[in-house]
């Protein structure tokens, strides 16, 4: 199939300390849309990236590329000579190079086929026309990732890999560079790899979602699909939850409310002013979903859907429960003390409602 | 200055040869440096004492050996017989392959510590931009570890050009072949022309100062936080 990204990789990598690693993938992604590979670290989630990469040689692997074969038993595409553009985790920008020296670098070796009209449309995404005289030394860690990000973007990849491109960033830093890669996606048709260990990155920007745990896929689909699995090995604690993808219907001037639906219901959420009419993404935590058996209307929660109970699953802890429940097509998760469940007598099956104290337009 | 003629074909042949020596040791020597600085074999370990031992060793015992090795008898000596070139030793191209020897330390050393310190990241982010192994090597290699380079560069020379021990047993002294400005220094003293001594090895003196001051700056200089690799 020529829009798929497929690998299989199978290493041992023995260890030191005598606990040895194994990378055991294999997985048929799809060839468009912001991928997040996710995992805790030692997941193997960067190993997987620098394979795909070819960075990282591994004797016995497969990785076909939206039908271009870039390893399997015979062939070893070195790293030079796959399309690919890859954003390291750390800045990486040549430091003997001023920014525009080194979109150069790309430029020169991109095979030609950059316009001026698209590194012009590249650098102003990036919004980093200000720093390109500057050398990486004399900028600040965002200012450097936007360009290492360009540059990524200038050698015209058909697959690009972000490796936690956010991790080395403080929180304004990531606040900063986020809308820039939503940007990215918005823009350019090409897949994109993003490993992440973080709920609130997958959340905010992946469709697709690969999560990993000691090396193997633990699960994997659209991105509202894996989140609201409760048999996650991972046990996302405290940041378990969903996200919904949803529209605007109304917006409420009076009381700086916005109604979004989605399907399977609507939502009452805070009015941020620079919402657009397009699809939007809504993430729920469970942590921020109760239950009820009956419709209440002396609460001071806004929104309450009527749901059905599908499954009970393992929480963060002894005392905590995950259900998972069923609001029209789509599913949210609910956090609740196992001594709320028994009280309450809640089983798969039953249709009760759902209470949401708050949940986040993320995009 | 007041140098004889003599004195003026010592310095030019000293110069030829620490030139000639130089500019092979660094094709010779950025490979091997290469290698120790990114090889796990298990021969790095051996590999790089037998580079390092002229530090230790007495120019003698290493002229000794090479004098033997580039004899008639000798598998060097066989080898450029057997290739109609004679034999090497008391002759320039003699001293040129023993000064190999004798200064490969100098120029692998700063060129291995500059590779290493380099790392595998710069590459990669090179290699994700479609830059072959040459590409690499120039663009990003070479500008970023040139420090490393020139320190090689500069020692190379400056301990070529400071040679005697070894001169001695494999080239002798023969005017306009061998007979470098140290072996001209010792053929004064011996004849307690001190004089004559004074103004060569003031010269070499002074030459070598320059060159460590020189080496001194420009190091000082490449390591403004500019040129640091950022991770």
């Amino acid at each position: 199939m020529p829009d798929t990204i497929r690998a299989r990789f199978h290493i041992a990598f023995p260890s030191e300390r005598g606990q040895s690693f194994c990378l055991d993938v294999d997985a048929m992604l799809p060839g468009s849309g912001i991928i997040a590979i996710f995992g805790h670290s030692g997941s193997g989630k960067t190993t997987l990236l620098r394979c795909i990469a070819g960075l990282q040689k591994i004797d016995r692997g497969r990785l076909i590329v939206n039908g271009e074969t870039w390893q399997d038993e015979k062939n070893f595409l070195p790293t030079h000579k796959r399309q690919l553009g890859y954003v390291f985790q750390e800045a990486s920008l040549f430091p003997h190079l001023c920014g525009r020296d080194n979109l150069e670098y790309a430029l020169k070796r991109s095979g030609g086929h950059c316009q001026p009209k698209m590194v012009q449309r590249v650098i102003a995404l990036m919004g980093i026309e200000p720093v390109l005289d500057r050398y990486p030394d004399q900028m600040s860690g965002g200012e450097r990732q936007r360009v290492a990000i360009a540059r990524a973007l200038l050698i015209r990849p058909r697959l690009l890999l972000m490796d936690e491109p956010l991790a080395s960033l403080d929180m304004a830093r990531k606040q900063e560079i986020l809308p820039y890669l939503e940007r990215l996606r918005a823009e350019f048709a090409i897949p994109i790899l993003y490993v992440s260990h973080s709920m609130y990155e997958v959340a905010r920007l992946a469709d697709y979602l690969l999560v990993l745990d000691k090396g193997r896929v633990a699960a994997q689909g659209a991105v509202s699909d894996v989140l609201s699995q409760l048999n996650l090995p991972l046990g996302f604690g405290e940041e378990a939850g969903v996200v919904l993808t949803g529209k605007v219907l109304e917006r409420d001037s009076r009381w700086h409310l916005v109604r979004i639906g989605f399907s399977g219901g609507e939502l009452w959420l805070p009015d941020n002013s620079d919402l657009g009419k397009e699809a939007l993404r809504v993430r729920i935590l469970a942590r921020d979903v109760s239950l009820a058996l009956e419709a209440r209307d002396d609460t001071s929660v806004l929104n309450r859907l009527p749901v059905e109970v599908c499954e009970i699953g393992a929480g963060s802890n002894e005392a905590t429960a995950l259900v998972r429940l069923k609001c029209g097509d789509s599913y949210i998760i609910a956090s609740l003390t196992r001594k709320s469940l028994a009280r309450l007598r809640i089983e798969p099956g039953m249709k009760v409602w759902a209470q949401i104290k708050s949940a986040a337009i993320v995009q | 200055m007041g140098f004889s003629q003599a004195d003026w074909s010592a310095i030019w042949l000293t110069l030829r040869l620490a030139g000639t020596v130089t500019l092979l040791l660094l094709f010779i020597g950025t490979p091997i440096a290469w290698w120790l600085a990114k090889t796990h074999s298990r021969w790095k370990g051996p590999v790089g004492a037998i580079v390092a031992l002229p530090l230790v060793l007495p120019p003698t015992v290493l002229g000794f050996y090479l004098l033997l090795a580039m004899g008639p008898n000798g598998p060097v000596g066989q080898l450029t017989l057997a290739l109609g070139l004679g034999t090497l030793p008391f002759t320039f191209w003699g001293l040129v392959l023993a000064s190999l020897f004798y200064s490969l330390p100098f120029v692998v050393q700063p060129i291995q510590n500059a590779v290493e310190a380099l790392g595998d990241r710069p590459l990669e982010v090179a290699a994700t931009l479609r830059a072959g192994p040459w590409d690499r090597f120039f663009t990003v290699v070479l500008p970023l570890a040139r420090p490393g380079f020139v320190t090689a560069t500069i020692l190379g020379f400056a301990h070529t050009v400071g040679e005697f021990g070894m001169i001695l047993m494999i080239g002798g002294n023969i005017p306009e072949e061998t007979r470098v400005v140290s072996v001209q220094i010792y053929d004064y003293v011996e004849m307690l022309d001190y004089a004559k001594a004074h103004r060569l090895a003031g010269a070499m003196l002074v030459f070598s100062f320059i060159v460590l001051l020189g080496l001194y700056l420009f190091q000082h200089r490449a390591h403004r936080p500019g040129l640091r690799y950022w991770v």
